[in-house]
């Protein structure tokens, strides 16, 4: 078992709010985080899979494949967006990092073909990041 | 679901390794430069790494402010610009990264209830990083 790693950059805008708290409430809970105006982020993205070698290519995955579907299936949807306002994941739920790398992960994974999706890092800044396994 | 949150803080701290039970010169043999008994420093990393269930109202783990205030308090303050050599902690122990590694997890486990305490990583220079889960192996 190998696994192999692929990193992404997107940047976007996101704030927390949740509607059934008062605004009090939300003040206290997120911070500046609730700055009705949003505020952004330079995210850098982790993929990790896991596979044997092929013996035949000596690959994992093709990274190509890899690097494609992640462009496709994740920087090209939330590079440069509003994550509560464009992306459909985020009308319901607060585009936390928690839950963004939950919804990268329901994203990339039935689009994998052979490779395992192992890991999604995903860090909202240098000093923090979330890792999700797909564990419920 | 649930994920794991990785925080990243620094502080600088002054340390001498030298043990007791050894002799001058085994002292001198093992721990090299680093038994300079004026002792020398480091800008320490910490990255602390919690897990548990995403809360659904929050979309949280746990709240940072909690877990940043937690630190600052409990752990920046207290090792931040000390000495190590001079803690209570370290009056039996040599303070050498690992033994840091790990008095800063078992406060951790202790006093930190809003998550799970899952690892906590340190890194005493750009070369050399620690990593203590309380015995457990390390998720890769």
């Amino acid at each position: 078992m190998v696994y192999l790693t692929r990193r992404a950059e997107f940047s976007a805008s996101h704030y927390y709010h949740n509607p059934k708290f008062s605004a009090e409430e939300n003040r206290r809970i997120f911070g500046k985080c609730n700055n009705p105006h949003g505020h952004g982020h330079n995210y850098m993205l982790e993929v990790t899979v896991k596979g044997d070698v092929d013996p035949r290519s000596g690959f994992v995955v093709d990274l190509k494949e890899l690097k494609e579907t992640m462009n496709r299936e994740v920087i090209e949807a939330l590079d440069h967006r509003h994550l509560n306002q464009e992306v459909p994941e985020f009308v319901a739920q607060i585009p936390t990092s928690e839950n963004l790398a939950i919804a990268i992960w329901n994203r990339l994974r039935p689009k994998l073909n052979l490779a395992k999706l192992h890991r999604v890092r995903l860090y909202e800044t240098a000093d923090l990041f979330v890792d999700f396994y797909g564990e419920v | 679901m649930k994920a794991h949150l990785t925080r990243r803080y620094r502080f600088p701290a002054s340390h001498r390794l030298h043990s007791e039970a050894l002799t001058p010169e085994e002292n001198q043999r093992v721990y090299g430069k680093c038994n300079n008994p004026h002792g020398h420093g480091h800008n320490y990393a910490l990255e602390v790494t919690v897990s548990g269930q995403v809360d659904p109202e929050t979309g949280m783990v746990c709240n940072l402010a909690d877990l940043d205030g937690f630190v600052d308090r409990e752990i920046v303050e207290h090792y931040g610009h000390a000495n190590l050599n001079t803690l209570p902690e370290f009056e039996q122990l040599v303070p050498t990264t690992e033994n840091l590694c790990s008095a800063i997890y078992g406060k951790l486990k202790e006093q930190f209830r809003l998550a799970h305490v899952e690892k906590v990583r340190m890194e005493e220079t750009m070369l050399n990083s620690f990593e203590y889960a309380g015995g457990d192996e390390l998720r890769h």
